[in-house]
């Protein structure tokens, strides 16, 4: 099963949509409620990510028996040091996302604990890929 | 011999603290389970348990969606924070509970601390 979003940048009250749809079809799905917390988690942080940094974002889910993988493509600024970006803390959003409680440097530690695998790549200029894998 | 507990709702946190629901208060039928404090989203989206109560100061949209991802049993929005008619008609579409707290954060936690620990 795949499904597709569309998330825009800068469009915070947006934000959880993608998230939220997912975690319907899950529950409908009878995964785990465990499971299916731990890919709200990853997919909220991936979708805030695009929200506060990129221009605009796809998001496109697959949905198989024993897993789901969720890949997000972005256009923005992309990530210059993806190991720096990666340390708890570590955060470049601006004063007004601060000021929302968000880029406090959690979102992709959040996103690497809750998934069993997490690839992350990017061209500075053009933009980020995230790819994430959670076994049910 | 089993002794039944009366299970604890929102609804009666709310009268005995002095709280005020913004949302359906018909719906503040949950038990809450321990709370958390932060303002920060990512560290509630981290670490809050379902069930818990959220204590914060922020009140725009996003708490509606952290609080509904995590399956919080309610956001208790501190200090006389003014919360808009969009993010708690968006918190009743979600089935999320929000609570205002006229007091300030330390006060409020104070409270619930010592009620949900008696």
């Amino acid at each position: 099963m795949e499904m597709q979003f569309h998330i825009e940048g800068g469009d915070f009250s947006g934000a959880g949509t993608a998230s939220s749809e997912v975690k319907k079809v899950l529950k409908q799905l009878n995964i785990s409620p465990m499971i299916i917390r731990r890919i709200a988690v990853a997919l909220y942080e991936a979708e805030v990510n695009v929200v506060a940094h990129a221009f605009s974002g796809e998001m496109t889910v697959n949905i198989e028996s024993d897993k789901i993988q969720i890949c997000i493509v972005d256009e923005g600024p992309g990530i210059e040091d993806i190991e720096q970006a990666m340390q708890e803390g570590f955060s470049t959003a601006s004063d007004k996302v601060r000021e929302m409680g968000f880029g406090a440097g959690m979102g992709l530690p959040n996103i690497k604990r809750n998934t069993d695998e997490m690839k992350l790549s990017s061209i500075p200029g053009k933009g980020t890929t995230i790819e994430i894998i959670v076994k049910f | 011999m089993l002794i039944k507990m009366e299970t604890l709702t929102l609804k009666q946190l709310v009268d005995d603290l002095g709280f005020v629901a913004l949302t359906d208060e018909t719906r503040l039928n949950r038990t809450p389970e321990s709370a958390y404090v932060s303002d920060l989203l990512s560290d509630v989206m981290g670490k809050a348990k379902e069930n818990m109560i959220w204590v914060t100061s922020q009140a725009h949209k996003n708490i509606v969606a952290v609080a509904s991802l995590k399956e919080l049993s309610a956001i208790v929005v501190v200090n006389e924070r003014k919360v808009s008619q969009d993010v708690i008609e968006q918190a009743e579409k979600e089935n999320v509970n929000i609570i205002a707290s006229e007091r300030a954060a330390f006060e409020t936690v104070g409270l619930l601390f010592d009620y949900l620990n008696s």
